[in-house]
């Protein structure tokens, strides 16, 4: 089976001349379908670059990526619509579940399949389904500023989900919840992972959830180290 | 898909609401303003209709008796009834004076005119035609005046016998009709002190006042007193009589001006209120260019309050398309919520503005129109600097 995610060699250079920055400086990384791994390194490491690229919001400067064995990026992007790349095969958790506030639950979650193209109907269909497996179906009518913390990231979490993109990508996904709570975030993503064979990434400074991964790549100064071992896993 | 503009609005209605309250409020304005135009013109065209004239002869080389002074002897009539084609003749004046109303004045048109002839007033709401010679008054009801009432112009009291509508100058002063012979002597008699003053001088002058010509004196001093003179005569036409051809004699034989009603349309439309119509105009445009500003300003702080929600959008893969109908909608939506409003707004406090003003269908269409392309337009700046957010803001980092 290909990896979920497979980067070689990835570097990422702002500015030019002497003011030129290499903020990655050949990361390689594989994660497999179903797996979370976690993506760990202090302020200006890279981590937030390496999720830009990852997300193809922002085109790396030279390296490789390829998504379940399909090359997006080779020295160059190598898929044309990027916004369509994003909508269909990665999903986004963010540090704040940043839920669109004028639309409910449902909508939530159902606006990347409409986005997709699929019927609103059909669409709020698959939302309820995702949300009733993130335990947050009885809240599907709701509107979003009614919704606790906990909440609101496992609709964010369904809405990344919604349309079984191959990988995840969580950008600090429990800073802002007590350590019960961001346990369970972490508890549900691996849960959804296996359910959907989906790949997760998930950086984070939060030492409560850190050894709940069973692999950890380090990022410092733009490279990546990879950490791993049969007792890391919680 | 969701109709994201549809629901941004719900989600945020009370305030999305006054801010088109305000915006319709101003949008009120500016249709008033038209309304106030249009109202101008009608004012003028309600004045030459309800007059019932087919031509207005007035002195040589004057635009006639709304745009300029002119003074016509009051027994040129009879010479221009014989002109081939004149069916009627009417003498009127007019004069636009200051009469008090239980301590307050109002300014009005004082109208003279002959009974049953061109220029009285086209029709009454209240009351009953001037049947005495003397003394009796119709008034436009924007006067104030009320049927019976007693008002004193210059040196007599008249009763008002009759109420019409409509009638007004073209500076919107509301009209009063009296008796001709009233009005002559109210516009054209001095009062007691200029009388005495003025015989004490012509019995000063030798050549008013010589010993071998008795009688030359009081005849002098009889015509200083008197008032022979009117401001227009307005004739009606017999059937299938060529105004064109009847006012070219008039000017060729009378040594009159006579004007058709084309020609006073155009002098009150094109000429009298002109300036008028342009200071509106301006305001129109000032008033457009403000709404502009303000549906620009709205729509783009809308926007940037929303700079996360779009880059969340954008990330997740909502086309620039959807956003920009996004942003579209809401201003259109404004805009749809403020003509609502000013539409309103302008019908309801139109009846309560001391000139009139007419709302045409076709200007509330043509406003709406112009609305939303303003709309439209506002909210270019806002569509730009969203498509400008970059998604990678809602990452962070």
């Amino acid at each position: 089976m290909a990896a979920a995610i497979e980067i070689s060699g990835l570097t990422k250079r702002y500015g030019v001349g002497d003011a030129a920055v290499d903020a990655l400086k050949g990361v390689d990384m594989v994660v497999q379908p179903g797996e979370v791994v976690g993506l760990i390194g202090p302020s200006g490491s890279g981590k937030s670059t390496l999720l830009k690229c990852l997300g193809a919001v922002i085109e790396p400067t030279s390296g490789r990526m390829a998504l379940a064995g399909e090359a997006i990026y080779d020295n160059g992007w190598r898929v044309s619509d990027l916004r369509a790349l994003r909508r269909d095969r990665i999903g986004f958790v963010f540090q704040a579940p940043h839920l669109i506030p004028f639309l409910d639950v449902t909508d939530n979650v159902a606006l990347l399949p409409m986005l997709a193209g699929m019927a609103n109907t059909r669409a709020r269909a698959r939302a309820r389904e995702m949300l009733a497996a993130l335990d947050v179906g009885h809240r599907a009518q709701a509107r979003v500023e009614q919704l606790s913390g906990g909440e609101q990231q496992r609709v964010a979490i369904a809405r990344a989900l919604v349309n079984q993109p191959p990988i995840i990508l969580a950008d600090e996904p429990t800073a802002p919840l007590d350590s019960e709570r961001a346990l369970a975030v972490v508890r549900i993503l691996n849960e959804m992972a296996q359910r959907f064979s989906t790949a997760i990434i998930v950086v984070t400074h939060d030492e409560k959830i850190i050894p709940t991964f069973r692999r950890i790549y380090h990022i410092r100064d733009g490279r990546t180290y990879e950490e791993a071992g049969e007792g890391r896993a919680a | 898909m969701i109709n994201l503009a549809g629901r941004d609005i719900l989600n945020g209605w009370g305030k999305f609401l006054f801010t088109g309250i305000g915006l319709g409020l101003l949008i009120g304005v500016t249709l008033s303003m038209a309304g106030i135009y249009r109202g101008l013109v009608d004012d003028g065209r309600v004045l030459l209709s309800n007059g019932g004239a087919d031509l207005w002869v007035v002195q040589r080389n004057t635009l006639g008796p709304y745009a300029e002074p002119s003074n016509v002897r009051d027994d040129a009539y009879r010479a221009l009834l014989g002109v081939k084609g004149v069916a009627e003749a009417g003498n009127v004046t007019y004069l636009t004076m200051q009469i008090e109303d239980q301590g307050k004045d109002v300014r009005v048109m004082l109208v003279g005119f002959q009974p049953g002839h061109p220029g009285e007033p086209g029709y009454l709401v209240a009351g009953r035609p001037i049947t005495r010679s003397h003394y009796e008054a119709i008034a436009d009801i924007k006067t104030g005046f009320r049927l019976g009432q007693r008002i004193r112009i210059r040196r007599h009291e008249y009763t008002v016998v009759g109420l019409t509508r409509r009638m007004v100058s073209s500076g919107g002063d509301p009209m009063v009709f009296v008796p001709l012979r009233d009005a002559q002597e109210v516009q054209f008699l001095k009062d007691n002190d200029a009388l005495v003053n003025e015989r004490a001088r012509s019995a000063a002058n030798p050549a008013f006042n010589r010993p071998a010509v008795p009688g030359l004196l009081e005849a002098v001093q009889a015509s200083q007193a008197s008032s022979r003179t009117v401001n227009v005569v307005m004739l009606r036409l017999a059937p299938h009589a060529d105004e064109a051809i009847v006012a070219s004699d008039i000017r060729r034989w009378k040594h009159l001006e006579a004007y058709t009603r084309a020609d006073m349309d155009e002098i009150l439309v094109a000429k009298l209120i002109a300036t008028s119509a342009k200071q509106i105009f301006m305001f129109l445009v000032i008033l457009a260019i403000v709404s502009a500003a303000i549906v620009a300003f709205i729509i783009y702080t809308m926007t940037l309050n929303k700079v996360r929600e779009i880059a969340v959008l954008k990330l997740i893969g909502a086309r620039n398309r959807t956003i920009s109908a996004m942003i579209l909608q809401q201003a259109l939506g404004l805009g749809a919520i403020g003509f609502i409003v000013g539409k309103t707004a302008a019908t309801l406090w139109a009846p309560i503005f001391p000139k009139y003003v007419l709302l045409l269908p076709g200007d509330a269409v043509l406003g709406a129109l112009l609305v939303l392309v303003i709309c439209a337009l506002a909210s270019i700046v806002a569509i730009r600097a969203a498509l400008r957010v970059d998604p990678a803001t809602a990452i962070g980092g």
